[in-house]
């Protein structure tokens, strides 16, 4: 099979924290949408330099922690008192302090599966492919480079324009991002990591 | 990162103790060193070992085939001891298994930095030792083939549910709890490693291995948006959730009328207890790790020191619980606490009560020592003393308040055949593999989150 490459935007890569922040705040600044920064490790202050809203993380891990407290609470209750009643010690049916150690694990066990659950889905994991991968820049990236990159879909997408706006926000090392274009995966490509975020309050 | 990511502010070199990777570490140098072992063919001496941890491991299989085939009555059990190395290696293995979620949520909630170098590994005991827990309770139900049925409330034709009020079902909720969240939370913390070994494999085989492990992690400021909310969250609700867990199993004694058991004190004392052991485990493979796989400049001699000042703690509060049960029992005046702890001190197994007083309280006291808490050759006894010690608290609190119970006429005495010792000693071959695996199969320190580290003391420096 022939394989085609096609232009999925430009990368830029940066040595250390500080230039990577700046270039983030230009190019928030200019109004991008379809953009992320891929770094080794967290960066501190990036979030806010790229503008993106605090994780909403809480409230799920808090949503299902409430569910599963509920769903404890409940079965216990329900099978003990009304579906096999069994009078054991002279204790009441619906023993509700003898409910708390359950109630409790239910409760953690419920926010673990929805904070995986979470990350999984916000993160837009279980998706192997991208195209800093086709573009070898990966590798950098997990070792120890920070890399900014504009994706191809956004519409102030323009590959001389963008790594026009990359080198003027400090980045002496652009390069074209290409994407192996392996036919039908690449017709059915989804959004690029994060673009649905949108990443602008 | 983000602002309310703790472990993402800079750190303060006035508040860290000691710094977490040499100056001047390069992140392809952390690279390098940590993904040595699993990028290199295992050498002789880890094949050694290994050969070692199967033949326990083979000896398990023989004694649970036994134990499964012919039921526990090959076990040394009988009236009036009922329970005796099956609770006590699961409470033991559970109580190793908490250092591993102390040192990764507890520690960081409190930002402990240092942790990052010994945080991954002790998770992935945590989750091996839990592994070996569970062998025991489900064992020792006699027909573990029903054991699904008589542990988890699951709609079954004969129409009953298993009992809410009793501390043995809490612990079944506890520990599978435990054991799930240990498993998502190191996962969570094992993604953007499994990243880099992905990007540094050469074999296309272990490509597609890592490549499909991370689940496409690519090192998204999005996505570390979201995981570093989602680690602080984990380590959140697994800080509760450990000192639940040993809680919850101390109840199991605690809520019953046995002397010697049903005393308040027990919860604060088993987590102690846990910890203490749990440290004493990872003290004793970490000292391996670093030596074997050259990593003394990320866990350095500090790190060990920490360490061991947390056991020394720790063997101080179980000491404190040993001197508090004798009290309370002669505070209460009731005649039979104040017989089960006499006969604990001076009774037939007086010796498994000195061993443990001896290797839990009088040992670690050298630990005072700076020499002791940082010279690996003259902490290891210490180390193995505080496992070996720990195991016989858990024995001494079930036989000896077992076997004299209220009625002299039902006393008796309790030894264990050789199918509960294979299961004890085959348990650890349990444990020693997977430990084994995991150093050459997955990255045994988190890389990501030491360059991150890295990063911040020197920005740390730069700035501060």
């Amino acid at each position: 099979m022939a394989e085609r490459t096609r232009l999925a935007g430009v990368v830029g890569l940066f040595d250390d924290e500080d230039s990577l922040l700046a270039a983030a705040r230009r190019v928030r600044e200019a109004g991008w949408r379809r953009w992320d920064c891929h770094v080794p490790h967290p960066v501190h202050g990036l979030s806010g330099a790229m503008g993106l809203p605090p994780s909403r993380m809480g409230w799920i891990a808090i949503g299902a922690g409430a569910v599963g407290v509920a769903s404890a609470l409940l079965m216990q209750w329900w099978m003990s008192a009304v579906d096999y009643p069994v009078l054991i010690g002279g204790k009441p049916l619906a023993s509700w302090p003898a409910f708390v150690p359950i109630t409790f694990e239910l409760f953690v066990l419920f926010a673990a599966f929805a904070i995986t659950g979470g990350l999984v889905r916000m993160c837009r994991l279980w998706r192997w492919h991208h195209p800093l991968h086709d573009s070898g820049v990966m590798a950098e990236v997990s070792s120890s480079r920070f890399a900014i990159v504009l994706d191809a879909r956004d519409d102030r997408f323009e590959r001389d324009g963008s790594r026009l706006l990359l080198e003027e926000a400090g980045c002496t090392d652009v390069r074209d991002l290409v994407e192996e274009d392996g036919g039908e995966d690449a017709a059915a490509a989804p959004a690029p990591n994060g673009a649905r975020d949108g990443g602008h309050p | 990162m983000s602002d309310h990511a703790p472990a993402a502010r800079a750190l303060d070199p006035r508040l860290e103790p000691f710094p977490l990777v040499p100056p001047g570490t390069t992140p392809a140098q952390l690279d390098d060193a940590i993904l040595r072992p699993i990028e290199t063919f295992p050498t002789l001496r880890w094949w050694g070992a290994f050969a070692v941890a199967m033949s326990m491991l083979g000896l398990f299989g023989v004694a649970l085939t036994v134990t499964v085939l012919e039921g526990t009555g090959t076990w040394g059990l009988n009236q009036p001891v009922g329970w005796a190395f099956d609770i006590t290696n699961l409470v033991f293995w559970i109580g190793i298994g908490h250092a591993g979620t102390l040192i990764s949520a507890i520690l960081f909630l409190f930002r402990q930095h240092w942790r990052t170098a010994i945080a991954r590994f002790a998770e992935a005991t945590t989750l091996f030792a839990v592994l070996c827990a569970i062998q025991f309770p489900v064992i020792h139900t006699g027909r573990p083939w029903l054991a699904l049925y008589w542990l988890f409330p699951y709609p079954n034709h004969n129409g009953i549910w298993t009992n809410f009020r009793s501390p043995l079902e809490w612990d079944v909720f506890a520990i599978s709890t435990y054991g799930t969240v240990s498993l998502l939370f190191w996962y969570t913390g094992l993604l953007p490693d499994l990243a880099i070994a992905r990007d540094r494999a050469k074999n296309p085989f272990r490509k597609v291995i890592y490549g499909f492990l991370s689940l496409g992690w690519n090192g998204s400021a999005r996505a570390w948006h979201h995981y570093e909310r989602a680690y602080l969250l984990f380590a959140g609700i697994a800080t509760p959730l450990v000192l639940s867990v040993h809680s919850v199993i101390s109840f199991d004694f605690a809520v019953s009328v046995v002397p010697g058991w049903h005393t308040t004190i027990f919860p604060p004392y088993f987590v102690a207890g846990a910890i203490f052991s749990g440290f004493g485990m990872v003290t004793m493979l970490v000292v391996l790790l670093r030596r074997f796989f050259r990593l003394e400049h990320v866990i350095s001699e500090r790190h060990l020191d920490v360490m061991n000042k947390i056991m020394l703690a720790t063997s101080l509060m179980v000491g404190y619980a040993y001197a508090m049960e004798f009290f309370t029992a002669w505070y209460s005046g009731v005649l039979y606490e104040k017989f089960v702890f006499l006969n604990r001190a001076l009774g037939p197994y007086a010796w498994a009560y000195w061993t443990m007083v001896s290797c839990n309280v009088f040992v670690p006291q050298l630990l005072w020592i700076r020499k002791f808490r940082r010279n690996p050759w003259l902490m290891y006894p210490i180390v193995i003393l505080v496992n070996v010690g720990m195991w016989f608290e858990r024995f001494v609190i079930i036989v000896s308040s077992l076997h004299r119970d209220y009625l002299p006429s039902s006393w008796g005495m309790y030894a264990p055949t050789w199918v509960e010792v294979g299961l004890l000693v085959g348990s650890f071959g349990l444990f020693f593999t997977l430990v084994l695996l995991f150093v050459r199969l997955l990255p045994a320190i988190s890389i990501a989150e030491l360059k991150h580290a890295a990063a911040a003391q020197q920005g740390g420096a730069r700035h501060g």
